[in-house]
């Protein structure tokens, strides 16, 4: 299964529910699949999908998933420290690791070789880590939700890619609808 | 009163509810300022755009955020204040320490404040420059403009401020 795949299955799960996509593919699949005004859909800043869904967490009550990816959560991996000394049980980071780069062409990732990223995240002192295979990741991020705890999920998958048409909505018509959906 | 209690103050006036920062030597009284109040959530990132993230969140969950960093970030930050700050119209107020003016001891400081207000006005962010001590009672009017125009804004805090007791 590809990361196209698990984002396609997980669409009724996040349904409603706050959801910051990583840019690039990520992004793009969960526009094509399950677009929604409760997505925010980044569109540049290679690295920062945790670390905005951990500012939304902390700002308000309702549960956020950040979907992210290997390659981005490696380029900003202070962000775990981040996350587990500010523990927000209102906070699910879903990292998609396909062990590579999927958006540029799908050159290999540190986290396909030898570092997991889930001993990184224990490691950093995050509590609930969760590494599972990508046919699992309906039912791991639905008990996620349900369980009301901050928790970290590694879903391991291949590499590949489909092709997706680019996001053409202003980012601040993104921002706005958010923000929006936020406080509805 | 202390430099550091009125920057905080001016902050908490402005309804600043999360503050993130990656500390600086110059910084050190008013990041300990802003730990011990209440009324704000203090959270220290690693590095300058994680922060900037960070309060990318909290401001689209309802919370006006803030970053406190050292000049230096301008260099980590471009990318984040252009892509994510700037592209989807967010307020950010800076304060930042302009390391590298008058009376700074270290040689290597000096090389990014002669970039840094060039580069800020590359990227077309508002900058004010605090000097003199005086200079802080014009925050509370940066802070309103910051959050008006919702714009990431730079407030430079040399050494000669701080130490204008």
């Amino acid at each position: 299964m590809i990361r196209s795949e698990i984002i396609k299955n997980l669409v009724p799960v996040l349904s409603g529910q706050l959801v910051v996509c990583n840019i690039g593919l990520p992004s793009q699949e969960m526009h094509l699949f399950g677009d929604q005004p409760s997505n925010f859909y980044m569109l540049g800043t290679m690295g920062l999908s945790s670390s905005i869904g951990l500012g939304l967490a902390l700002a308000q009550d309702k549960t956020v998933i950040a979907i992210d990816g290997d390659g981005s959560v490696l380029t900003n991996l202070g962000t775990l420290p981040t996350i587990a000394n500010n523990v927000r049980d209102n906070f699910i980071l879903l990292i998609i690791d396909n062990g590579s780069y999927g958006s540029t062409g799908d050159q290999p990732t540190y986290a396909g070789k030898k570092t997991s990223l889930a001993a990184v995240a224990s490691a950093c002192g995050c509590e609930n880590v969760i590494e599972c295979q990508a046919d699992e990741a309906v039912d791991v991020v639905e008990a996620a939700i349900a369980s009301k705890k901050m928790t970290i999920i590694i879903c391991k998958c291949i590499s590949g890619n489909i092709p997706v048409p680019v996001i053409t909505l202003d980012p601040v018509v993104i921002r706005h609808r958010f923000m929006q959906a936020v406080e509805a | 009163m202390q430099l550091d209690k009125i920057v905080i103050d001016a902050f908490e006036k402005n309804k600043i509810e999360l503050v993130t920062t990656v500390p600086c030597k110059q910084l050190s009284g008013v990041i300990a300022e802003l730990e011990a109040r209440e009324s704000m959530t203090h959270i220290p990132a690693n590095k300058e755009d994680e922060g900037m993230g960070i309060c990318a969140g909290a401001f689209m969950g309802g919370k006006r955020s803030a970053i406190i960093m050292q000049n230096t970030a301008i260099g980590v930050t471009i990318n984040t204040l252009v892509t994510l700050t700037q592209f989807y119209r967010l307020p950010l107020p800076m304060l930042i320490s302009f390391r590298g003016e008058l009376g700074e001891p270290v040689a290597c400081q000096v090389e990014m404040a002669v970039h840094t207000k060039a580069l800020l006005a590359q990227l077309g962010i508002p900058t004010y420059h605090f000097h003199n001590r005086d200079d802080v009672h014009e925050l509370d009017e940066i802070l309103k403009y910051t959050f008006m125009c919702n714009k990431p804004v730079a407030i430079l805090t040399d050494a000669s401020f701080w130490k204008g007791e």
